[in-house]
């Protein structure tokens, strides 16, 4: 198992003193190897999830498992991508993927291996020297992704990385991405509201309510082609796929 | 990348044209400024000891040199122009830093450097010199208190604009309290810094003449009290003109570690 979720609560205090439930009973499990979306309406706490998973805050209730492992703080098991890259602008791309690794005494001749050759994977070979002001921002969430697999964690959590980019680039970097991830074999979730993201790039789909949010459905996608959505994206049943999630939302009713 | 290196040549040309033209408009208003003060002023008649002509102002400042070891009092005034800034800032940036970690602090303290920074620095000058006497001290300690609020103001507003995710980030790769501070806080906060040294460079030579002002009898705000006690309007002017370039040599230094510092910054477009 890579990651549990067992009866998950978090509450939240808001600044008027207000008890706020951002997730309500969450039980879900990622099998290793697995590439999961959560998907639901924004404010649901999708992103509270991943916070919990990384080990900013804890549950309020229930538990979280990463690898086995009680999760009750930041861990070397977990690596996470947020929608901006986060890269450090004052350093040049090989040392922002080595950031990740500074604190994990890994040796400075060790840490330049292994961020160059993530950085040949994510197929940024040759900008090693660029600052990140100088790259397009497909290829500094690919310095990101470089970043986060560095430290070889046995998670990886992107919490929607690739909702800041133009339509094009997305696709490409969606094809990047799974083919990359497919490569390392990693466990990954996906933190997502773009219902055809998750349909070409997951294993399963997570649907989550309105706040507070819980699991409302859990869907198999059941088609090929994972390493690459491209394929995956001309293939009719995805829009059924899509579809189903839909009314799982409930974004009929919504509609006027 | 090929496309994006042949770019700049091109858009060079023109560009270094018209950084030829503002050089040489900006000469030439210098010349038309430096003719007018030549001439102007015998022609309408004004005295020599209000409006000294420029060849008046260049005899003044070779007797000077002579006479009035110009060169001790100028080297005196950079000297605590330089010390009262690095002191001042040096200062400033280290409280800003400490304030800027402990939220409790800053809250707590926040009204009186307010206050602080609201009152004139250079009123204190009379006091400091009550306290320690006709010494270098007081213009010292006048340069320090006037650089180091600029200074901590603009470190501590950068310190609370640090971008939080990517501090949870740095938390997440398990960076101590430390390593964040120094590998994510600090690099951040430079832009700031280097703007408030900027500002703070420009005050210091404000803070050591008002302290040679005041009290003292060294430095080129001495000169400035002497010569205006004799009518020499020459020496005020020459003095002026040397705590400028004063001024203006330890700002143009600062730049040039600024942009040597924030290399990474994109260069803006005009």
């Amino acid at each position: 198992m890579a990651l549990e979720f067992r009866s998950v609560t978090k509450e939240f205090t808001t600044g008027t003193g207000q008890n706020l439930v951002a997730v309500n009973d969450i039980n879900f499990r990622v099998n290793e190897g697995e590439f999961v979306s959560v998907v639901g309406p924004s404010g649901c706490g999708k992103s509270t999830i991943l916070s919990m998973t990384a080990g900013l805050y804890q549950p309020t209730q229930g538990e979280v498992f990463v690898s086995d492992d009680r999760v009750s703080g930041p861990n070397a098991h977990v690596g996470f991508m947020l929608q901006k890259d986060l890269l450090l602008p004052w350093r040049n791309i090989v040392s922002n993927v080595e950031f990740g690794l500074e604190a994990r005494g890994v040796a400075k001749s060790e840490r330049r291996d292994r961020a160059m050759a993530e950085l040949k994977r994510c197929h940024l070979a040759g900008f090693e020297n660029h600052y990140p002001y100088q790259l397009s921002g497909g290829m500094r969430q690919r310095a990101a992704l470089a970043r986060t697999l560095a430290i070889k964690p046995e998670i990886v959590l992107l919490d929607e990385p690739f909702s800041a980019l133009d339509a094009q680039t997305k696709l490409l970097l969606q094809n990047s991405f799974a083919g990359t991830i497919a490569q390392t074999g990693k466990t990954t979730l996906l933190i997502t509201h773009d219902l055809a993201e998750a349909v070409l790039m997951s294993d399963r789909i997570l649907v989550l309510s309105e706040r507070p949010g819980t699991v409302v459905a859990e869907i198999k996608v059941d088609l090929p082609h994972r390493e690459e959505p491209l394929r995956r994206r001309v293939m009719p049943e995805v829009s059924d796929y899509a579809a189903q999630i839909f009314k799982h939302l409930k974004l009929e009713e919504k509609a006027i | 990348m090929e496309a994006g290196a042949a770019a700049p040549a091109k858009v060079n040309k023109p560009a270094m044209t018209a950084q030829r033209n503002t050089l040489v408009a900006s000469l030439g208003l210098l010349a038309l400024v430096l003719l007018a003060w030549q001439f102007l002023p015998p022609a309408l008649d004004v005295p020599k000891f209000i409006i000294p002509t420029v060849t008046d102002c260049l005899a003044e400042m070779k007797r000077m040199w002579a006479q009035e070891g110009l060169l001790g009092h100028t080297l005196s005034t950079a000297l605590y122009t330089v010390l009262g800034f690095a002191i001042g800032s040096l200062l400033g940036a280290v409280i800003g830093y400490l304030l800027g970690m402990s939220e409790f602090w800053e809250k707590v303290l926040s009204p009186y450097i307010l206050a602080l920074q609201i009152a004139p620095k250079v009123a204190f000058a009379p006091l400091f010199i009550m306290w320690f006497g006709y010494n270098a001290m007081p213009k010292l300690l006048v340069t320090v208190l006037i650089v180091f609020f600029p200074v901590l103001v603009n470190v501590l507003q950068a310190m609370r604009t640090v971008d939080r995710d990517l501090v949870n980030l740095a938390r997440a790769y398990n960076l101590s309290r430390w390593g964040i501070f120094l590998k994510v806080e600090m690099p951040s906060t430079m832009p700031n810094l280097m703007a408030g040294l900027r500002i703070a460079s420009t005050l210091a030579v404000i803070g050591v003449t008002v302290g040679e002002l005041v009290g003292g009898n060294t430095g080129l705000g001495f000169l400035i009290s002497y010569g205006g006690g004799q009518a020499n309007a020459a020496m005020v002017f020459n003095a002026i003109v040397l705590l400028t370039v004063i001024g203006f040599l330890l700002y143009t230094v600062l730049v040039r570690i600024e942009e040597r510092v924030l290399h990474y910054l994109p260069k803006a477009q005009h």
